[in-house]
């Protein structure tokens, strides 16, 4: 017994309800948590979520992606200095009145520019009246967008993989600096090290006993 | 007695295939479970045999070999113990914390093909999963020592995320290289395409990947020589030094639960998941030797399990910074190497990339 279409649809509709409410609690919990070690699990939860609501629009690969890449290894590095940091949020919270206005102004900022690219070029071109429509079960997604990637849109594919490589070259560069008189292991002596300079057997003649 | 099995056959065949995928989900579950219960014993009698000692051998169960018993005997010890709970540790992600860690290890059984028929999800994108899947079981260990309040718990979480980061790269590195010669993310697709007898297997082509691969999967999973995170004679016993009881015995079931994943996956990238050794070879090929089944898999995973604990009773563990510089240092350059011998090989055409898939 397999699902009529009209249940899966409706199925998805709830699914998409449940994530996008789940979604909206941890971007809310993000900024108000108190503790910065659950603002970032906050973070962690949203971008689970998203990831899910992206499985819905049978976009696994941006989705798996996003779990790998965000929740893996960046939220991971972000935890890790989170939780080496003694915040002090009295100080951090001392200029929060101050600058509200700022903060809601950005705010005000960020919405009206969303709606502006909406507005001006957004919805044309796409039928939301029919709802979803599922492709077929031998579509992948992760080919089609490397179809895209590596034809089309190469050059700037290319030079954004170039723009992240100097970035990292810069950013170590700018923390690598030689201090004098650095205690390090020299890791090739110790490889090569033998036993003949570490230990030296000494034969010593029996005494005898006066 | 037959017509009632098939009966009961036709009778599954009528359930939703959510109940079926539920059932197999849950009997999987339970497996690997019960497979942990008897590697913690497997491990503790092959390393006794290994240093001249008996091991456990003193609990019996319906009167079989000595020491049977003995998993289920330490599951009763665990679960009536008391779970302490740190007065200054942060009581929610105390107890989410073994969860964390223990959800990954199953949830990837989902895309893993067990015998040509049996996979529970057949994902288009199964390697990705699994990736991402493993990428999380890190929080798991990173929360359990934070969330302890305890100095030796927080060293010996930050350790582990460290670690993990670091090797997790050099993982999806030599798994690209299995996508490469698999041309498919999808896990049954890369067995199929490894199809041909022992030599055909991506190991022969890809030796450097595996052994990358196998490497960064005992530190990913932190065993020893890699265990760092636990070091019990540098800081206790590191991430979970304030777990007690049945929460302990959760990490145990996760690190254990990781082992089988690592030695599953590792048979499936680079050995041929289910396929027969000896298929394509002629006369022991066309008897029921040559046949891909299920039990060739489970043959694989224990001698990558046999390995896990061989290395444990053998090497001596890692200092950190040698652990860092193994992973960042030697595994990921040789990844990138063979990715570019890879390259030459596809184009010349030569093993994988002479099949007719690639054509």
């Amino acid at each position: 017994m397999r699902l009529t279409v009209e249940a899966t649809s409706v199925l998805v509709e709830i699914l998409f309800y449940v994530f996008a409410t789940l979604l909206v609690v941890g971007a809310l919990g993000l900024i108000t948590a108190r503790n910065p070690v659950y603002s970032a699990l906050f973070l962690v939860f949203a971008f689970i979520n998203s990831a899910a609501i992206w499985l819905l629009a049978e976009a696994e690969f941006l989705a798996i992606v996003l779990v790998l890449v965000y929740v893996g290894a960046v939220m991971v590095l972000f935890l890790f200095v989170v939780m080496m940091l003694d915040i002090n949020l009295a100080e951090l919270r001392r200029g929060f009145t101050r600058f509200a206005w700022l903060g809601w102004l950005t705010a005000c900022a960020v919405i009206v520019e969303i709606v502006g690219v909406v507005w001006t070029h957004g919805l044309t071109g796409i039928d939301v009246s029919k709802g979803f429509v599922p492709e077929p079960a031998s579509f992948s997604n992760t080919r089609a967008l490397g179809e895209v990637l590596y034809t089309r849109y190469v050059y700037p594919f290319e030079l954004a993989a170039v723009l992240l490589l100097v970035a990292i070259v810069a950013a170590i560069a700018l923390t690598l600096r030689r201090r004098p008189g650095l205690k390090s292991q020299d890791i090739a002596r110790q490889v090569a090290v033998r036993a003949e300079d570490r230990v030296r057997v000494v034969k010593i003649a029996a005494e005898k006993r006066s | 007695m037959h017509t009632q099995i098939s009966h009961l056959l036709a009778l599954w065949g009528t359930l939703p295939s959510l109940v079926r995928t539920t059932v197999w989900i849950l009997v999987i579950t339970i497996v690997v479970i019960l497979c942990v219960a008897f590697l913690t014993l497997w491990e503790r009698k092959v390393i006794g045999w290994m240093q001249l000692r008996r091991g456990p051998n003193r609990v019996r169960i319906f009167g079989l070999l000595p020491g049977m018993g003995q998993p289920f005997a330490d599951v009763v010890k665990l679960l009536t113990k008391e779970v302490v709970i740190p007065s200054r540790a942060n009581k929610f992600l105390f107890r989410l914390a073994p969860m964390l860690a223990l959800v990954p290890a199953l949830a990837a059984w989902a895309v893993i093909p067990l015998s040509p028929q049996l996979v529970v999800s057949k994902a288009n994108a199964g390697l990705l999963y699994l990736l991402a899947l493993s990428s999380m079981g890190v929080y798991g260990i990173i929360l359990a020592g934070w969330a302890a309040n305890s100095k030796y718990a927080f060293l010996g979480a930050m350790r582990s995320a460290a670690q993990m980061v670091a090797y997790e790269i050099a993982m999806g590195f030599a798994l690209v290289g299995v996508l490469m010669a698999a041309g498919s993310m999808n896990l049954g697709t890369i067995v199929g395409h490894q199809e041909g007898g022992f030599l055909a297997w991506n190991w022969f082509w890809l030796f450097p990947l595996f052994v990358v691969y196998f490497i960064s999967g005992v530190a990913e999973t932190n065993r020893a020589p890699f265990d760092v995170a636990e070091g019990e004679s540098e800081i206790v016993a590191g991430f979970h030094v304030e777990y007690s009881g049945i929460a302990f015995a959760l990490f145990f079931l996760a690190e254990y639960a990781n082992m089988i994943l690592i030695s599953a996956l590792t048979a499936v990238f680079f050995f041929g998941g289910w396929l027969s050794p000896f298929a394509g070879y002629p006369v022991i090929g066309a008897t029921v030797l040559g046949d891909p089944s299920f039990f060739w898999l489970g043959l694989k995973v224990f001698v990558f399990l046999f390995l896990f604990l061989w290395f444990r009773a053998t090497f001596p563990r890692y200092r950190y910074d040698q652990i860092m510089r193994l992973g960042w240092k030697a595994l990921i350059p040789v990844t990138l190497v063979w990715l570019g011998a890879e390259m030459l090989m596809a184009a010349v055409h030569i093993g994988p990339w002479a099949r007719p898939w690639f054509h």
